[in-house]
C-alpha cells in the first residue's frame, strides 16, 4: 500500500474512530432503557424502566431546570453575541474582547463554576466586599443565590463559557460574509448600524453559526460538571439526575438511568428541533421586517448596554479565577473579611503529591489527545487538498455529532463496550474518549487557515520538483505553524475540561484536575478547590501562551542566526 | 455648473479631502464639486485610493485610515455624520444583492420606511421594476439573475432609497463589454433624470468617456495630475476645480 | 461511499461484542474464602498497585490515606493509589459494569471504603471477595464485645467480607461564639429552629450524613424503634413507623436554611456553611472533627461539639475487596495495615483525622496502647463519657424506603 492510499483512508478512519463509540454507546444505553441488560437479569424487553422514570417524583422539576437553564443560556449567549457584534462592528472593543475570549474559552467549565460559586454565594466575595459596612449583614443573608431555585446561577455560568465560543465562531464566520460591504451598502441606504447588521449581515452569518449554536444548546441542556457546582441538587437538572442514577447503589436503577439517558437525548433532539422551528419562524417574520424598511437608530444605548453586559461577564470570570487563586494560598478567610486574614502555602505543600499525579495525568491525556487529533485533522485536510475535495455540510454534521449528542446519553454504553474489548480504565480508553471531543474543535480551529493558505506556494514547490509529502512537511507545516500550534492548544484545553468521559472511560483510575475539582466541590474546603481550580485554569492558559510564544521565539532565533551568518 | 465654491451650492462638494495611513498621505488634497445631474469621474490606477475616497464620502472609511477635509451635500456639511444620515447612495463593482432576500425584498430594503402601507411599497417596487423592463422578476431569487439584471436591481435598490448623491465604485468593471455600455447609459440616464450629483471612480477610460462629465486623474502616489471640465475627448487646456 | 461501507461492519462488530459480552457476564461467581497463609499473602502482594476507591470529599481523610500509602510502600512494597469518589456508589457501579461485561478478573477496583447500603448491595449481588477477615492477623485485635457494629453492618452480618476500619458517631458542631444554648433532643432541635429561622439545615439525602440525620429523627420519634432492626415487613409498617418522621420534617423544613427548599451537598459543605456563618450547626460522624477542623483552619477557634441526650447513631465503616480485584493480595495487606495499632492510632489523632478506633485496648500490647493514650485531645472534642449512648443503625431496607419517600416529598 502506498502512502497516498493510506492518506485516502484517513478521513474514513477518523470518522470511524469517533463515531463508532458514540453509535455503539447509544445502542448500549438504549437496550437497558428497554429492559434488556442480561447482567442484571434483564433478558426481555419491557417498558418498566420508562414507567419508573416517569413515576420519579422529581422528574418534572428536573426537566424544568434543564429546559430553563439550557434555553436561557443559549438564547442569552446568542443574543449577546449578535447584539455586541452588531452594535460594535468595526470598533476597537471587538478586538479587545476577542483577545479576552480565547483565554476564557480555554478555562475549564469546572474552574469557572467554582470561581463563580464563590463570588455569588450569600457569603461569597461580592457580599464580603460590601459587608457589613454597607449592608449591615454581620451574618450572610439567607438569600437563595446559590443554588437558586430556577438554575439562574447555572445559566450565568453557562453564558460565561458559551459566549466566548459563540463569539469566536461568529467572528470567524464574519470573515467569510463580506460584512463590511454589506454594511456599507445598508448604511448608504440610510440604515442605522445595528439595524444594518441585523438585516444584512446576520442572515449570512447565521447559516454558518447554526451548528455551533446547536452545540451550545445541546451542551447547556446536558451539562453535568457545572450543574453539580451551580445548580439546585434536590432535584438536580436531568443530566445530573441521570448521572446519579447510573451510580445508584440500587442496581435496578441502572435501567431507569438508561431510560433517563434516552430521555436526555430526546430532550436535546426536541430542543434543537424547536430551535430550528424558531429559526424558520424568525426567517419568515424577518423577511417582512426587512422589507418593511425601518432604518433604526444609532444604537448608542444598546452599544453601552451590551458592552457593559459583556464586560461584566469578563470581570466576573476573572474575579472568580482570581478568588480561586487567592483561596489556594489562604489559611483563614472568614466572612465578612474582604480579603484572607492569613495566608500560607501549606495547602500546596500538603497536596504536593496529589498535584503532581493529577497534573501529570491531565498533561499526558491532554497532549496525547491533542496531538493525535492534530495528526488526524492534518491528514484529512491534506487529503482533501490533494484530491480537490471539499467537506460537505453532511460531513460537518458528523463532525459535530459528539458535540450534539449529550455525553450522559452514550458514555455508559461506551463504557460497557470498552470493558468488552478490554481497554477500559486504560490510557487508550481515556485518550480515545477525550479524542471524541477534542477532534471536532481541532478541526474547526484549523480548517480555515489550512484552506486559506495560498495554493500557489505548494504549486511552486511542486514545480520545483518537491514531492507532495515534502511540500507538506517543508512548506505547508512551517507556514501554518501558528494556527497548528493554536489548534493544538485548543485541543489540549478541550481535553483538560472533560469530566464525564474521564470518569466513565478512565474507570475512576485516572484522576485529572477536572475530576478532582468537581469531586472536591462537594467537599467544602475552598482552599483545596482553589488549588485545583487554579491549576485547571492555568494549564490550558499556559498551553495557549506557549502556542503564541513559540513561533515568535523561532522567528527570533532565525533572525539571530541570520545576523551571525 | 460653472459657479465655483459657493457655500449654498446644490450638489456634492469635496473640500481639501485628504486620506492618510499612519500619518503618510495616500491621496489628495482634493477638492471638487459635482452639480446635480452631473457625473464627475475620478480616474487612477488601482491602489491609488479611489475606493477609499468614496468610502470617506459615504462615511464607511476603514478605521485604519485617517481622512480629513469637508464634504458638503446640498450646502450642508455631512463630513461628521453617520453613514446612514448622509443620504449618499453607492454602487460597487459587485452588485451585493442580499442572497437571503428576493429581488423585491432587496428593493424593499432600499425603500424608505416613511412609505408605510404595504400596498404602496409594493406598488413603488413594481413601478421601478417595470420601468427597468424587469416586471416579471419581482419574486425571483437574485442568484437566478444574469449579471446585467443583477446590476440593474442593485441600482434600483439604491435609487429607491431616495439618495441625494450617487457614488459609483467601478460598477461596470465586471460586466462584459456589450452589457457594460447598456448598463452605463442606464445608470447615467437615471442619475440625470433624478438630478443626482454623481461621483464615479474607475480606471477604464471608456467609463469616463461615456459619463460625459469632468474628469480628474490621480497618479499612483494619490496626487491629482490632470483634470478637465469637459468630456475626455475634448480635453480643454485649463485645469479646473483641482485646487481652490 | 467507501466511508459508509466501512462504517457498517464496524458497528455490527461493536454491537455483537456488546451483546455476547453482556450475555457472558451473566454468570455469577460464588464467593471463595481466602485460604492462603499470611506470609504467602504478603509475598504475593509485593510490587502490586492497589487502587483504593474511597470517598474523597474530605481533605484530612485524603491526607490520611496518602500517609497509609507511604507506610505500606515502605513496609510491604505496595503502591496505593487513592481513587477519590464523590459517592461510594460510583465504585459499586464500576464493579457491576465490569461484571456486566464478563470481566471476572483484572477489575479496576481493588479496595473499597464501604458500609451500609453499598455493602448490602455488593453482598447481595455476590460482588465481594472473601470471606477474608480471618486471614488478617490484626482482625483479632478488634473490639467485638463493646463494638458489636464491627461484625454487623447496618444489621447486615459482615460474614468476613469486610474488615472494620473505624467507628463513627453522629455529633453536632456549633460555634460557641454565636450559639449559647444547644438543643438536647430532636424535638428541642425543632423548637430551636423555630426560634432561629434559617440557621439550621442538614446535608441532602442520600448523602450519608443527611441520611443519618433522618435515621436519628426516625429512631428518636418512632413509637417502637425495635422494628427498625428488622427488614421492612410491608408498606403499612413503613407508613406507621415513619409517620412521626414526616410530620417532624414538615414542621421543621420551613424554618431551615433557604426555607428548606435546598440542602447542602455534603457534611463538609455544611461545615463550610457553618464557617461562613450561613448556618449555626454542622453534622459530623467523627467526635474530634471540630478540633481537627480548628487545627486545619477550617473552623473558628470557638467551634465546639454537642450530642443529643438520648444518644446518637453510631456505626462502623469498613474496607472490602471486589470479587474481581486485580491486586487482591495487596488489598488484603492494606486492609490488615489499616486495622493495625499504628494506623488506628494515627487515624484517631484529631490533628490527623479524629476517627475512633475499632480496636480493643485490652487486646493491645502496652507499647501500642500507649500510642492511644498519648493522643492529644482537641479543645472541641467531647470526652468519651460525654458522647452519650450509641444508637444502632436501622436495617438498610428501611433507609431505601425512607430515602425514596424523602425524594418524593421534598425533592420535587
Amino acid at each position: 500500500m502506498t502512502r497516498r492510499d493510506l492518506l485516502a483512508y484517513l478521513p474514513g478512519l477518523t470518522l470511524l474512530l469517533f463515531l463508532a463509540p458514540v453509535a455503539a454507546g447509544l445502542i448500549g444505553t438504549w437496550l437497558p432503557a428497554f429492559g434488556y441488560f442480561p447482567a442484571l437479569e434483564g433478558h426481555g424487553f419491557s417498558l418498566l424502566p420508562w414507567q419508573m422514570l416517569l413515576a420519579h417524583p422529581g422528574l418534572p422539576e428536573s426537566l424544568r431546570l434543564t429546559l430553563l437553564s439550557g434555553f436561557l443560556a443559549t438564547l442569552t449567549s446568542f443574543l449577546l453575541t449578535i447584539v455586541f457584534l452588531a452594535a460594535c462592528h468595526g470598533g476597537r472593543i471587538i478586538l479587545a474582547i476577542r483577545g479576552l475570549m480565547a483565554p476564557l474559552l480555554a478555562v475549564p467549565h469546572a474552574a469557572m463554576a467554582l470561581g463563580l460559586a464563590f463570588l455569588i454565594a450569600p457569603s461569597g466575595w461580592l457580599v464580603r466586599l460590601v459587608s457589613p459596612w454597607a449592608t449591615g449583614w454581620d451574618l450572610p443573608p439567607d438569600v437563595a443565590s446559590l443554588p437558586d431555585p430556577n438554575g439562574l446561577a447555572l445559566t450565568l455560568g453557562l453564558v460565561m463559557k458559551e459566549l466566548p465560543f459563540l463569539l469566536l465562531m461568529t467572528l470567524s464566520a464574519l470573515e467569510h460574509s463580506r460584512a463590511d460591504e454589506r454594511l456599507a451598502i445598508a448604511r448608504s441606504l440610510g440604515y442605522g448600524p445595528v439595524m444594518a447588521w441585523m438585516k444584512t449581515v446576520l442572515p449570512a452569518v447565521y447559516r454558518q453559526i447554526r451548528l455551533p449554536i446547536y452545540a451550545v444548546l445541546a451542551y447547556s441542556l446536558s451539562v453535568v460538571d457545572m450543574a453539580m457546582i451551580l445548580a439546585p441538587l434536590s432535584p438536580p437538572p436531568l443530566a445530573v439526575q441521570v448521572f446519579r442514577w447510573f451510580n445508584d447503589p440500587d442496581l435496578t436503577m441502572r435501567f431507569v438511568a438508561a431510560a433517563g439517558a434516552v430521555l436526555q437525548l430526546l430532550v436535546v433532539v426536541a430542543a434543537i428541533a424547536l430551535w430550528r422551528l424558531g429559526e424558520i419562524l424568525a426567517a419568515r417574520l424577518g423577511r417582512a421586517w426587512i422589507a418593511g424598511g425601518r432604518r433604526g437608530g444609532k444604537g448608542r444605548a444598546l452599544r453601552v448596554l451590551v458592552k457593559a453586559a459583556i464586560q461584566t461577564l469578563v470581570v466576573l470570570a476573572a474575579a472568580g479565577l482570581l478568588a480561586m487563586a487567592l483561596w489556594s494560598v489562604t489559611r483563614r478567610w472568614r466572612y465578612p473579611d474582604a480579603l484572607p486574614s492569613s495566608l500560607s502555602l501549606d495547602i500546596w505543600s500538603r497536596l504536593g503529591n496529589d498535584i503532581v499525579w493529577t497534573t501529570g495525568t491531565t498533561l499526558i491525556s491532554g497532549l496525547a489527545a491533542a496531538f493525535i487529533a492534530l495528526a488526524l485533522v492534518l491528514g484529512c485536510l491534506e487529503n482533501e487538498q490533494r484530491r480537490g475535495l471539499t467537506i460537505s455540510t453532511r460531513a460537518l454534521w458528523l463532525l459535530y455529532a459528539p458535540l450534539l449528542v449529550p455525553q450522559v446519553a452514550f458514555l455508559f454504553g461506551s463504557q460497557v463496550l470498552s470493558i468488552q474489548i478490554g481497554i477500559d480504565a486504560t490510557w487508550i480508553a481515556l485518550v480515545w474518549s477525550h479524542l471524541l471531543f477534542v477532534l471536532p474543535y481541532v478541526f474547526l480551529s484549523l480548517e480555515d487557515s489550512y484552506r486559506a493558505l495560498d495554493e500557489r506556494y505548494s504549486r511552486t514547490a511542486l514545480c520545483l520538483g518537491a514531492s507532495p509529502n515534502r511540500v507538506f512537511w517543508r512548506v505547508k507545516l512551517p507556514m501554518l505553524l501558528r494556527p497548528v500550534l493554536f489548534a493544538t492548544a485548543v485541543g489540549f484545553a478541550v481535553s483538560v475540561t472533560q469530566y464525564l468521559p474521564t470518569l466513565f472511560a478512565g474507570g475512576g483510575r485516572f484522576v485529572t484536575l477536572t475530576t478532582e475539582a468537581v469531586s472536591l466541590s462537594a467537599g467544602g474546603d475552598r482552599r483545596v478547590m482553589g488549588v485545583f481550580a487554579f491549576l485547571q485554569a492555568a494549564l490550558p492558559l499556559a498551553a495557549f501562551a506557549a502556542a503564541l510564544a513559540l513561533p515568535k521565539r523561532l522567528a527570533r532565533s532565525r533572525a539571530l542566526r541570520e545576523q551571525r551568518a | 455648473m460653472t459657479v465655483v465654491s459657493v457655500a449654498k451650492e446644490h450638489g456634492l462638494v469635496l473640500r481639501q479631502v485628504e486620506l492618510a495611513h499612519g500619518g503618510q498621505r495616500l491621496l489628495g488634497p482634493l477638492s471638487l464639486t459635482v452639480a446635480p445631474g452631473e457625473v464627475v469621474t475620478v480616474m487612477g490606477p488601482s491602489g491609488c485610493g479611489k475606493s477609499s475616497l468614496l468610502a470617506f464620502v459615504c462615511g464607511t472609511l476603514d478605521p485604519a485610515l485617517e481622512g480629513s477635509g469637508r464634504i458638503l451635500l446640498n450646502g450642508e456639511d455631512i463630513s461628521r455624520r453617520l453613514p446612514e444620515e448622509r443620504h449618499v447612495g453607492i454602487l460597487f463593482q459587485d452588485d451585493l444583492l442580499f442572497p437571503h432576500l428576493s429581488v423585491a425584498g432587496n428593493l424593499a430594503f432600499g425603500l424608505p420606511p416613511q412609505i408605510r402601507d404595504r400596498r404602496a411599497r409594493r406598488a413603488r417596487i413594481e413601478e421601478a421594476l417595470a420601468e427597468a423592463d424587469m416586471a416579471e422578476f419581482y419574486d425571483r431569487d437574485p442568484a437566478t439573475l444574469s449579471g446585467g439584471q443583477r446590476a440593474r436591481v442593485a441600482l434600483l435598490r439604491t435609487l429607491l432609497s431616495e439618495p441625494c448623491a450617487l457614488l459609483l465604485d467601478e460598477p461596470f468593471a465586471k460586466l462584459d463589454v456589450a452589457l457594460r455600455a447598456r448598463f452605463r447609459s442606464f445608470v447615467f440616464d437615471h442619475a440625470r433624470a433624478q438630478a443626482l450629483p454623481t461621483l464615479l471612480v474607475t480606471h477604464d477610460p471608456q467609463d469616463a468617456l461615456d459619463a460625459g462629465g469632468p474628469v480628474l486623474e490621480i497618479d499612483a502616489a494619490g496626487k491629482v495630475c490632470a483634470g478637465t471640465d469637459r468630456p475626455l475627448e475634448q480635453r480643454g487646456p485649463e485645469p479646473r476645480r483641482t485646487t481652490e | 461511499m467507501r466511508r459508509r461501507i466501512a462504517l457498517l461492519p464496524l458497528l455490527a462488530a461493536c454491537l455483537s461484542t456488546l451483546l455476547t459480552g453482556t450475555l457472558g457476564g451473566a454468570q455469577r461467581e460464588a464467593a471463595a474464602a481466602e485460604t492462603r497463609a499470611w506470609p504467602e499473602i504478603v509475598e504475593a502482594a509485593k510490587g502490586q498497585t492497589v487502587y483504593w476507591n474511597a470517598w474523597g470529599g474530605d481533605e484530612r481523610i485524603n491526607a490520611y490515606i496518602a500517609w497509609v500509602g507511604e507506610r505500606v510502600w515502605d513496609d510491604y512494597g505496595i503502591m496505593v493509589r487513592h481513587v477519590k469518589l464523590a459517592d461510594t456508589a460510583d465504585a459499586v457501579s464500576r464493579v457491576l459494569a465490569e461484571r456486566a461485561a464478563g470481566k471476572t478478573e483484572g477489575g479496576s477496583v481493588d479496595l473499597i471504603w464501604i458500609n451500609g447500603e453499598n455493602f448490602a448491595t455488593m453482598k447481595d449481588n455476590g460482588l465481594l471477595y472473601g470471606p477474608f477477615t480471618e486471614a488478617l492477623p490484626n482482625f483479632a485485635l478488634v473490639d467485638f464485645a463493646d463494638k458489636p457494629t464491627t461484625l454487623v453492618d447496618f444489621t447486615v452480618p459482615t460474614d468476613g467480607l469486610e474488615a472494620p476500619w473505624g467507628m463513627a458517631k453522629l455529633n453536632f458542631i456549633y460555634d460557641s461564639a454565636r450559639v449559647a444554648e444547644t438543643p438536647g433532643s430532636i424535638p428541642a432541635l425543632l423548637d430551636w429552629a423555630k426560634a432561629n429561622p434559617g440557621r439550621f439545615t442538614y446535608p441532602t439525602p442520600p448523602d450519608f450524613l443527611g441520611t443519618t440525620f433522618l435515621k436519628q429523627v426516625l429512631i428518636e420519634l418512632a413509637p417502637d424503634p425495635a422494628f427498625l432492626q428488622q427488614p421492612v415487613a410491608d408498606d403499612a409498617q413503613v407508613e406507621q413507623v415513619a409517620r412521626p418522621l414526616w410530620e417532624y420534617l414538615d414542621a421543621l423544613h420551613p424554618h431551615l436554611w433557604r426555607g428548606g427548599k435546598t440542602f447542602p451537598a455534603s457534611g463538609p459543605a455544611q461545615r463550610q456553611l457553618l464557617d461562613d456563618g450561613e448556618v449555626d450547626f454542622a453534622l459530623s460522624f467523627y467526635p474530634s472533627e471540630a478540633s481537627s477542623a480548628i487545627a486545619n483552619g477550617l473552623l473558628p477557634e470557638t467551634a465546639r461539639t454537642f450530642v443529643l441526650d438520648e444518644g446518637t447513631i453510631g456505626n462502623t465503616h469498613f474496607v472490602a475487596i471486589p470479587f474481581n480485584a486485580s491486586a487482591a493480595a495487596g488489598a488484603l495487606v492494606v486492609a490488615n495495615f489499616l486495622m493495625g495499632p499504628e494506623a488506628q492510632a494515627q487515624k484517631q489523632n484529631p490533628e490527623v483525622w479524629g476517627d475512633d478506633t475499632v480496636l480493643a485496648m485490652a487486646k493491645l500490647a502496652p507499647a501500642d496502647r500507649k500510642r492511644f493514650e498519648d493522643l492529644p485531645i482537641g479543645v472541641a472534642t467531647l470526652a468519651p463519657e460525654a458522647l452519650g449512648p450509641t444508637l444502632l443503625e436501622p436495617h438498610p431496607s428501611w433507609m431505601t424506603r425512607i430515602e425514596a419517600e424523602w425524594q418524593r416529598r421534598y425533592a420535587r
